[in-house]
This record gives structure tokens, sequence and C-alpha cells, in this order.
């Protein structure tokens, strides 16, 4: 478990494997984390090229092995907006779920990878801090988040006009008397302040919650021969769970994102 | 866990991917299943007519084959016809033949016979003339018994 000799207590292994690759001047808003945007951008580069490959040659007769599966998530995730959204879903919110539901899958899946297993590698490489997993660095997510929101705002004020919007803003949902205005006004702020980040943290805690829960078991299996078999054990059925959370979360990011933008395109 | 400028950047990345979803992933996609969808309906739309063409197609060689049975029942039943009064006819006309036949034999006969009667009655009376002569020989008014003779050859 130790990389640079340095790492000696486990506060110190674990603060090793969870800070970022930065670039940039430390604690200010300029900083980049190198590795997050490296790995999100491949994983996405990869999923998404994959997908575009077997697209590019879809074929209406009998279909290969890969444009059945990719039909197959093609199906899943047409059947799910199809069932939230009634409109045109195939001009935007169709392919926007497709890509937010296999990119935020890949770079979850990124936290299956073993941890110190991937430390190591990365340090033969010369590279000393590295996160894997995009997902539970929490620009990530609220990046993705924070896209939806403006993405909920923009059909908001497309579909209902701009005037629509802001009436909607002051009249929902208690009514248009000029008194509830106020309250419908502060109901509707909350609404979307909590939605970005509920939206961004559920995904972010339960892949953040993920990595700890890995690293806690490493640490243990650290101790000695029964840490190990336990550890491994434990870190086996973890892994095992996480599959579930994996595509769980996936699943949900997708979902709400489907949901808030269905909801901009209804009036209340 | 700091919100930094990461943040700005992964957006525009998911920007970027959403576009080239909409544009390069989803359409072929859409279009391949849709034209999937379509063929497939086309084909069992086009099973569904074939079934129903071969239904109509069965009854109407069933009824053809009704017709041609009929038809031929028909027909000979209209040659046996024929052929009884083709029969019936040469019957009626040989009998009328026969009959006319043994008329003209018959008529023939009466004419012989009585052709027969007339010279057996010449010969008669001059039979019996040459008789009477030679028995009566002299005493006889030769023309005056001739006359009485012949009127009685003539009741003969």
């Amino acid at each position: 478990m130790e990389h640079e000799g340095t790492l000696s207590s486990p506060s110190q292994y674990i603060e090793h494997h969870l800070s970022f690759n930065t670039q940039g001047a430390e604690a200010s808003f300029w900083t980049i984390h190198i590795d997050t945007l490296v790995m999100s951008v491949i994983l996405g580069l990869i999923a998404m090229g994959l997908i575009w490959m077997v697209a590019r040659k879809a074929t209406a007769g009998v279909p290969s092995k890969a444009q059945a599966f990719v039909e197959l998530l093609f199906d899943f995730v047409d059947d799910q907006v199809k069932n939230i959204f009634h409109g045109d879903r195939h001009a935007f919110i169709a392919p926007a779920a497709l890509t937010v539901f296999v990119w935020v899958l890949v770079m979850n899946a990124m936290d299956f990878l073993p941890v110190d297993i991937m430390a190591a590698i990365y340090s033969f490489l010369g590279i000393h801090k590295w996160r894997s997993v995009p997902t539970s660095d929490v620009n990530t997510t609220f990046a993705l988040a924070l896209a939806v929101w403006f993405l909920m705002i923009y059909f908001g004020i497309k579909v209902k006009g701009l005037r629509g919007w802001l009436h909607e803003l002051y009249t929902a949902p208690f009514g248009s008397k000029i008194w509830v205005w106020p309250f419908n006004f502060l109901f509707n702020l909350i609404e979307y302040v909590s939605k970005p980040l509920s939206h961004s943290l559920r995904l972010f805690g339960n892949m953040y919650a993920g990595e700890v829960i890995f690293l806690l078991l490493g640490l243990w299996a650290a101790t000695g021969v029964s840490g190990l078999v336990f550890g491994a054990i434990l870190g086996a059925g973890w892994s095992i769970f996480h599959i579930l959370i994996v595509v769980l979360q996936a699943f949900i990011f997708m979902m709400l994102t489907v949901v808030y933008l269905a909801m901009a395109h209804e009036g209340h | 866990m700091n919100i930094n400028f990461t943040l700005i950047a992964q957006a525009i990345a998911f920007a970027i991917l959403i576009w080239f979803t909409v544009k390069f992933i989803w359409p072929p996609l859409l279009g391949a299943i849709e034209k999937r969808q379509k063929e497939i309906a086309d084909g069992l739309a086009a099973a569904q007519e074939g079934k129903a063409s071969l239904e109509i197609a069965e009854k109407k060689s069933a009824q053809s084959v009704g017709e041609a049975k009929q038809k031929g029942a028909e027909i000979i039943s209209q040659a046996e016809k024929r052929a009884s009064e083709i029969l019936e006819d040469a019957k009626s006309q040989a009998k009328e033949e026969g009959d006319r036949i043994i008329l003209g034999a018959k008529a023939e006969i009466d004419q012989e016979v009585n052709r027969a009667k007339e010279t057996l009655r010449e010969q008669v009376s001059s039979l019996a003339i040459a008789g009477a002569e030679k028995i009566l020989l002299k005493e006889i008014d030769k023309k005056a018994h001739s006359d009485m003779l012949n009127k009685l050859a003539k009741e003969l």
C-alpha cells in the first residue's frame, strides 16, 4: 500500500487516494483536475465512439451482435423517455438521455478498478496522484447537473416563452392571486436550487462513498492475515454490490435528467 | 471537494458529447430500427394478404371444379337423351318403312291375284265354251249361246 514510502498512516493513505491530480493554483477556482478531465473525456470518447461505430453502419436488415446490443440500449433508453416525455423526444431528449446514461455508467464503472493496483500502475507510469472515477469528483456530477439545469431553463423559456416562464415562476403552484406570488416564487426558487443539488450530490455521494469503502477495506487488508481474508471477501462482496450501485446510479441520473427536461416542457 | 474550473470543462465535454449523440448516433440507429419495424410490419401485412388471396383462390378453384362437374353431367345426360332419341327415331322410321313395304307387297299380291282371277275367268269361260261346244256340238246356235255364256262368264 505504500507507493512512495511516505504514506505510512491510514489517514495519509486515504488522503493520497482521494486527492486529485491538479493543475493550476491550489485552492483557486482556476484549478483543473487533470485526472477527472482526462478520464471522463477518454471514457466518453471510447463509449460514445464505440456506439457511433455501430450506429454508422446500422442496418435495417439482420443486425450484427454489436448492433443488437446497441439497439437494446437504444430501446431501453427510448422506452424510458417515451414513458416520461410526450413530445418529439428524438430531436433532443432521448439522445441526451442516452449520452447521460452511457457516460455516467462508464465513469461509475471505473470504480471497479482496484484502487491500489491502479495506483501502482499509475505510479509506475510516473503519476503519483490519479483518481480513476470521474463521478466521485463533485465537479463532474455538478457539471452534468448544471448542464441539465440550464437545459431545463432553456426548454422552459423555449416552450412557454419568457413571459410564460416568468409568469409560471410567480403563479405556480399555489395560484395566481397576487398575495401568493412571493410564496410561489420562493417555492420555485427552492425547487430550482434543490434540483441540481440533489441531482449531482446523489451520484457524487454514492460513488464517493463506494470509493471510501474500498479504501477502508484496503486498509483493513493491510493489517494482517485475518484482515487480508476479511478485506478480500468483503471487498469482493462490495464489488458485486457495487455493480448494482453503478448501474442504478447511472439509471437514476438519466431518469432525473429526463424527468427534469420533461417537466420543463409541461405547464403547471 | 472543491468546485473549480473542472466543472466548466466537464460541462463543455458533456455538451459536446450530447451534441455528438444527437447529431451522429441517434439518427442512424433510429432510422435503422424504424425501417426494420416498417419492413416487419409490411412483411406481416403481405403474409396476411397472401393468406387471404390463397383462400379466395381456393374458393374459386373449388367453385370452378364444381361448375365443370355440373357441366360434364349435363353434357352426359344430354348425350344420353339424344342417343335415345336417335334410337327412337330409327326404330319408328324402320317400322314405317317396314309397314310401307308390307303395304306395297300386299297391294302387289292383290293385283296379281286379280290378274290371275281375270285370266282364270277368261280361260274358264273359253274352256266352258269349248266344252259345251264339244258336248252340244251342232245343236246349239253358236252365236246365241256364246252371248249367254259370256254373260255367265261375267257373272263368275
